[in-house]
């Protein structure tokens, strides 16, 4: 019996429970004796010019080693212009900062752009002197008025670079649709609200440079890209940079690579020759880290009186934040996915990019997706309103049937596998919805303070979508019979650990007590791509499978060779581990046996995996609210779900990923939202006014099983960590909205905060 | 000042700043790192320890408030070394834990939690870990790892 | 994330105490549970140059029978006063108002006075004692003095206290009227309240709606004239003077007052 498929609780936790992770602030390491801790310098001001800095009382404060700012840096090569003839960097094939006149500095030089831009660096003995030092350092701003909202932004009255002519960096706007044929279009003006990661790690980094040759450690997703970037910022051959990866506190995709704070940091450790160590606090990550979603949609949407929709227009505004450092890499793939999983047959989808005096956005689970997903299904709810039908109804008559795959979408997507409208079923039905709908009318007869509301939300979403780059592994099975893994993966929560034990478990009859698995370090893994984008598991698992297979070929050979049988008749036995003749068990050879003869060059096979494609898991969302029409206050009472991103490879792994993506995705539409103020100052800068969701605002949830097996990869296995984020958003968000449809109101933006859903309680009660 | 604490049972002294918080004394005087510092605004729960049997957030004490008294760690659970406490087998038995960030904190908020309660409803156990956030998880697996906890 | 340098003094006696402020004058704070004011030392929101610790002194820790009204001693932390009985039984209106500062670790060690001497408008207890007509006690150099709660909330952050004088307990009369409610209305459950309710009997007070707790003094006087629990809770919003802020507008709260008096008064009519 394979272990695959069965609940294995995960080999990460003893560790972790007993001694603690150890993250970079947790560091202990002869390298970073005596390192000197970095406090920066940040600006208050959202848009103004720097006219001096004045950094001399800083410098006297006790502990001080320096004071740096971008006048000290002398020694970094001006970034190389983009290559010949490749696509524009920011475009969709190659989505990488901007460089040009939108260029990013390392510390601010002549102008700030953002609350929260670095402007200098303050390096002590210790970090309470380094809080104290860098009140001490006098920075002059003139302030320019600031850009706030994609209204300013593209209106373009005051522009963050004025040399670039306008504040929009890219641009693909939506074409023209005709909506021929449709009995009733809607058009509605949306909002996705930028968001905050809120990781509790926040962004770390300890550098020391040794001979010229730099190693940092830094809470990443990807040591290998950070590497990477690194090499690229200071011109020097990767080969000189070594690059770990600690254990890291979350990630979410704010933390793929690292940002220009770390690569600051080191800078500084060579500048000044002495290793240092950075962690932000909580108050410098909600400003500091990248910020997530933040567009606006513009929806179109047209059908027919029975139900069917029959074309779709998306156009995506998104605010970039101050500097561009995606390109257009995420309203691309709002862009891609805009259909969602219905078989629309016209669908427009454009975007434009702009800037605005606020931080900088990049990946937040689901990157892109989600915007997508929340648009079509508020577009879908607006059109299934306008035409009294009932919201589950309209999905199943529009879902791509189960017979059309691989199907293809108008936006030039290939999904490959998928059985939406099983999933949409499974998932009403798990959530009694009949019997809801019944609650809600009973309700709404007597007229209760409480309403009920029932959200439904059908997604899919791409997992892998850089199934190009690959991911590696290298399996090696030592003389003593246990084996290492080490995978160009990053797990930074996901348990990579106890999966890619479990596979050399099943295919080799290796015990997973016997198997270690490596990741992040450099030295040690100098190729590898990282986790994000739901990726790992069906490319870095894969490559992982693969590496076993070749690592149980080589065996074979030299099980030959010990028991002079013929490969042919030579079997492993993945229950035992044992190499056995077929049919005579009494002589077999163990893991152990196997490897100590193989020599000098040991057992151990290399696989960089590339031949992976994009992979589209799906499924539906019920969400339950009760709103309290007299306050507007919601409470969420349930959430169903279906997840379905293939065969499962340990369902406790996939139940936490989907619990924590469900939790994520409710918290945006009912509680977070970074707000500023019309001078660019943030409004929720600490975790005091910043609404992450706790334990006491969610009820447990109810996961339902669904697996439709990918078909590229001989796991089975599409990706699952954004998922859950994606499908619960919007089915949150509708679940508030329905509780109040027989009111009138058919929309509210998100985070439903109570004054939002009073407000439109109260609007949609005075036209009536 | 001098301070005195005993941390996991072992008497820990040292000259330390007036304004030293709690949290620092205990990851780098006693050298005891799985306590992590989460947030400035006393909101996150990731530095919760026990001081004299209670559940406190220590970025939010300062160490002189804690001279003479007892602190527990996560670290100073487990009766034996390579043994778990009761609530550390139950959050690995329920998958309690992603990251690992919040967990020190969040196992010793649920250790006075449990204390304080030794039967909680799931009410109860969503609104005695408000405290403490985690974003990995989505609390479903540490709900159900407390009242795990709960009933042993 | 670090508060700037101070010097700390641990009071061992309450002259002690007294002395050390009297010494230090306006560069002086006292410290008790440190959950007001350490947050805001740690954003460097606070500067004093001295913290006075008074959290051990072992005297102003208790919750007393005194006959006619309960004494509460001012160093009692929110958790004593959520987990007395005797407040379960006389003041559960205190007793619930303390377990829902907070969380729990904030509970352990945030103390009644330390809340009441922060004077917040948006914290929980203030409220609750204005409701109540507790007096508080204040000891300095000069010796004690009680303070009606009525005078006790001058301004935002702002109380009736002389410079080195300390809080040292709360007397609260039994109440007369058996019925109460707290209404605490919040985003999330640990947020501060965005509008929140204390009712016992016939005495409304409200959280957040002004610069110091108020009491709801149109409502009162409707309900003593004969109003029901939601014609009386139709004045609520009178004579106080709400913030906008991200939670809220000044027009919501008002509105939120309206509604939670309602609840608050119905429910503690149901509680009589």
């Amino acid at each position: 019996m394979s272990i695959l498929g069965t609940r294995v609780v995960r080999t990460e936790d003893p560790r972790l429970l007993t001694a603690g992770g150890t993250y970079v602030d947790d560091l202990r390491l002869p390298e970073l004796a005596g390192a000197a801790r970095v406090t920066f310098v940040r600006s208050p001001f959202a848009h103004a010019r720097i006219t001096g800095i004045d950094a001399s009382a800083a410098r006297e404060a006790p502990g001080v080693v320096a004071v740096l700012t971008y006048s000290d840096i002398d020694d970094i090569p001006p970034p190389p212009p983009p290559p010949e003839g490749g696509p524009p960097p920011g475009s969709e094939a190659a989505p990488m900062p901007l460089g040009g006149p939108w260029q990013e500095p390392l510390l601010a030089v002549d102008k700030v752009r953002f609350v929260g831009e670095a402007v200098a660096i303050v390096l002590t003995d210790d970090s309470y002197q380094g809080e104290d030092a860098a009140e001490l350092v006098v920075v002059d701003y003139e302030p320019l008025p600031a850009v706030v909202g994609i209204g300013e932004a593209l209106a373009g009255g005051t522009l963050l670079f004025p040399d670039a002519g306008s504040n929009i960096p890219v641009a693909h706007p939506a074409g023209d649709l005709a909506f021929d044929g449709c009995d009733v279009v809607v058009e509605r003006e949306i909002v996705n609200q930028r968001v905050a990661p809120v990781p509790m790690e926040g962004r770390a980094a300890a550098a020391c440079w040794v001979d010229g040759k730099l190693t940092v450690w830094v809470s990443t997703q990807n040591a290998q890209i950070s590497r990477f970037i690194l090499a690229g910022a200071f011109g020097l051959d990767p080969g000189t940079i070594r690059v770990v990866a600690p254990d890291v506190g979350g990630g979410f995709g704010a933390k793929v690579g690292l940002d220009r704070d770390a690569i600051i940091v080191a800078w500084a450790a060579r500048h000044v020759g002495r290793p240092l160590r950075w962690v932000e606090t909580r108050s410098e990550n909600l400003t500091g880290m990248t910020h997530g979603r933040a567009q606006r949609h513009t929806v179109k949407i047209g059908g027919t009186r029975d139900g069917r929709v029959l074309a779709y227009r998306l156009d995506v505004v998104q605010d970039t934040g101050a500097y561009p450092r995606m390109g257009g890499f995420l309203p691309t793939l709002t862009n891609l996915m805009a259909p969602g999983p219905y078989d629309i047959a016209h669908v427009v989808a454009g975007y434009r990019v702009v800037v605005t005096n606020t931080t900088p956005i990049s990946a937040y689970r689901g990157a892109g997706r989600p915007e997508a997903t929340a648009a079509i299904e508020r577009a879908m709810d607006l059109f299934a309103a306008e035409i009294g039908m009932d919201p589950a109804e309209v999905r199943r008559k529009n879902l791509v049937p189960s017979d059309q795959f691989p199907y293809q979408s108008p936006c030039g997507a290939l999904y490959d596998t998928g059985d939406y409208i099983g999933g949409l079923d499974k998932v009403l039905a798990g959530a009694g919805y009949a019997d809801l709908r019944a609650e809600q009318a009973r309700r709404r007869e007597r007229g209760d303070v409480v309403q009920l509301g029932i959200g439904v939300s059908s997604y899919v979403e791409i997992t892998a979508a850089d199934a190009d780059n690959g991911e590696t592994a290298r399996l090696v099975v030592h003389d003593d019979g246990t084996a290492t893994v080490y995978t160009g993966s990053s797990a930074h929560g996901q348990g990579h650990h106890t999966s890619w034990a479990m596979i050399v478990e099943a295919d080799l009859g290796i015990q997973m007590e016997k198997v270690t698995v490596k990741h992040g370090d450099t030295d040690e893994i100098p190729l590898g791509t990282g986790t994000y984008a739901s990726r790992s598991l069906q490319l870095g698992g894969v490559a992982v499978h693969r590496a076993n297979l070749e690592v149980k070929e080589q065996a074979r050979k030299l099980a030959a060779d010990l028991m002079e049988a013929s490969e042919a008749d030579l079997e492993l036995d993945t229950d035992s581990g044992r190499w056995q003749v077929r049919g005579d068990p009494g002589a077999s050879r163990t893991w152990a046996d196997v490897a100590s003869h193989a020599g000098a060059e040991g057992l151990t096979a290399f696989v960089h995996y590339t031949d992976g494609a994009p992979t589209f898991p799906f499924g539906s969302h019920v969400a339950v609210a009760e709103v309290d029409t007299e306050t507007g206050k919601v409470t969420l009472v349930r959430h169903v779900t279906v997840d379905d991103a293939g065969t499962v490879l340990n369902p406790v792994l996939t139940e936490g990923q989907r619990h924590g993506g469900i939790a994520q995705g409710v918290a945006q539409a009912l509680l977070e939202e970074m707000v500023y103020d019309a001078e660019g100052n943030p409004l929720t800068g600490t975790l005091a006014d910043y609404a992450t969701i706790t334990a006491a605002e969610l009820p447990s949830f109810e996961l339902l099983v669904s697996e439709t097996p990918a078909t590229i990869n001989p796991l089975g296995a599409k990706g699952i960590g954004e998922a859950g984020t994606i499908g619960a958003t919007p089915a949150m968000q509708s679940a508030v909205i329905d509780a109040l449809s027989h009111l009138g109101v058919r929309h509210i933006d998100m985070p439903t905060t109570p004054v939002r859903v009073w407000t439109a309680i109260s609007e949609a009660r005075a036209s009536q | 000042m001098k301070v005195t604490v005993t941390v996991n049972g072992r008497q820990v002294a040292a000259e330390v700043a007036d304004r030293t918080l709690l949290v620092h004394f205990v990851r780098d005087v006693a050298g005891l790192t799985a306590t992590n510092v989460g947030c400035d605004t006393s909101s996150c729960g990731a530095c919760t320890v026990l001081l004299d049997g209670q559940s406190v957030k220590s970025c939010t004490v300062l160490a002189a408030q804690a001279d003479g008294c007892e602190v527990t760690t996560v670290e100073g659970l487990a009766s034996e070394p390579g043994e778990m406490h009761p609530v550390q087998r139950a959050f690995h038995a329920e998958h309690a834990l992603q990251c690992g960030f919040c967990t020190p904190g969040m196992v010793m908020a649920t250790v006075s939690l449990l204390a304080e309660n030794p039967k909680p409803t799931e009410e109860q156990v969503r609104s005695g870990l408000e405290g403490n956030l985690c974003r990995c998880t989505g609390y479903h697996n540490i709900v159900r790892a407390v009242l795990a906890a709960s009933e042993r | 994330m670090i508060p700037a340098p101070f010097s700390y003094h641990r009071a061992w006696t309450v002259e002690d105490a007294l002395d050390l402020a009297a010494q230090h004058g306006d560069d002086a704070k006292f410290l008790a549970g440190g959950h007001s004011l350490l947050p805001l030392m740690k954003l460097r929101l606070a500067v004093p140059q001295v913290l006075v610790d008074i959290g051990r002194l072992p005297e102003f820790r208790y919750i007393r029978d005194d006959g006619s009204h309960i004494a509460v001693g001012a160093l009692t932390s929110h958790h004593d006063l959520a987990e007395s009985s005797l407040l379960a039984s006389e003041l559960p209106l205190l007793a619930h108002a303390a377990g829902q500062v907070g969380d729990p670790q904030v509970r352990h060690r945030g103390t009644i006075g330390g809340s009441l001497a922060h004077a917040d408008p948006a914290a929980d207890l203030p409220a609750v004692i204005l409701a109540l007509d507790a007096t508080l006690v204040a000891r300095g150099p000069s010796g004690s003095r009680p303070i009606e709660a009525a005078e006790f909330f001058r301004s935002l952050f702002e109380t009736a206290l002389e410079p080195g004088e300390l809080l040292t307990e709360i007397r609260i009369p039994k109440p007369s009227a058996a019925g109460w409610s707290f209404q605490k209305f919040t985003k999330r459950a640990i947020d501060w309240a965005i509008v929140g309710v204390a009712v016992q009997g016939s005495n409304v007070a409200l959280v957040n709606m002004g610069q110091t707790p108020v009491r709801a003094s149109a409502v009162e006087q409707a309900l003593a004239a004969g109003a029901s629990p939601r014609e009386a809770a139709a004045h609520a919003a009178e004579g106080t003077s709400p913030t906008d802020d991200i939670n809220a507008d000044r027009g919501y709260r008002e509105h939120l007052a309206r509604v939670l008096v309602a609840r608050g008064l119905e429910e503690s009519r149901s509680r009589a």
